[in-house]
């Protein structure tokens, strides 16, 4: 099963959407509620990253019959050091967005703690791809 | 208001929480039964989003939908805004859709976590 979504830079309102969407599912499925938790973390977070820090991207979620793994990919601009993006704490979020409660410099280690496996790979000027995966 | 105390946890509702410190309810009223199973205070999203537990009632200064998005993800027991901060429009339209309660008391933080940490423990 794949569901895809545009994710919109800018736009928090719409930051949730995936993750209540993909919760949804999960639930129907009758996953365990403990694997819907912990995804539903990294889901959120990529979302927002993608919102707060880029021009604009898309997520695709499949799930199969073992997981659910989850590719999340923006137009860029690209992160500089992903060292230290992935230092809990660090953020180059802009004030209004930091105001707003976000850019604590916490959501890509909260991907990585809420995630089975996840790779991030980055080019400046080109963009980020995350993927990440939870068994069931 | 009724308490019922089992296993040195003490049960308690939202509604009775409402009643009890006289709170504001804003919106989301087909949640006020929900049972509260501890309190969690942060106006940082991703620190709630990463900590935060199922049942906790959250109490922030922040009144954008956000809030409501984790709240539902997290499945808490309630919002409480402080200061007199009032939920803006979208906030309270995606509490009423979620059945997750968006109150509001006059006090400043450390006064209501105070207040509920006492009734909770």
């Amino acid at each position: 099963m794949k569901l895809e979504f545009d994710i919109a830079s800018g736009d928090f309102s719409k930051a949730g959407r995936a993750s209540s969407r993909i919760k949804k599912m999960l639930k129907q499925l009758q996953v365990d509620p403990k694997v819907i938790k912990r995804i539903v973390v990294a889901i959120y977070e990529a979302e927002v990253n993608v919102v707060a820090h880029s021009v604009g991207g898309k997520m695709l979620a499949e799930i199969d019959g073992t997981g659910i793994t989850v590719i999340v990919q923006d137009n860029g601009p690209g992160i500089e050091d992903i060292e230290k993006a992935m230092q809990e704490g660090y953020s180059t979020a802009s004030k209004a967005v930091r105001n707003m409660g976000f850019g604590a410099g916490m959501g890509l280690p909260n991907i990585n703690r809420n995630t089975d496996e996840f790779t991030i790979e980055s080019e400046l000027g080109v963009g980020t791809v995350l993927t990440f995966r939870n068994n069931f | 208001m009724t308490l019922t105390v089992t296993e040195e946890e003490v049960e308690m509702k939202v509604s009775e929480l409402v009643e009890k410190f006289g709170l504001k309810v804003f919106s989301g009223e087909s949640g006020l039964e929900n049972e509260i199973s501890g309190g969690y205070v942060s106006d940082l999203l991703s620190d709630v989003m990463g900590n935060a537990q199922e049942g906790e009632v959250w109490i922030t200064l922040q009144t954008h939908q956000n809030v409501m998005a984790i709240a539902s993800l997290k499945e808490l027991a309630a919002v409480i805004l402080v200061k007199g901060f009032e939920p803006e429009e979208d906030t309270l339209e995606r509490s009423n859709e979620e059945g997750i309660p968006v109150l509001g008391t006059d006090k400043a933080t450390f006064e209501m976590a105070g207040n509920l940490y006492i009734t909770l423990t």
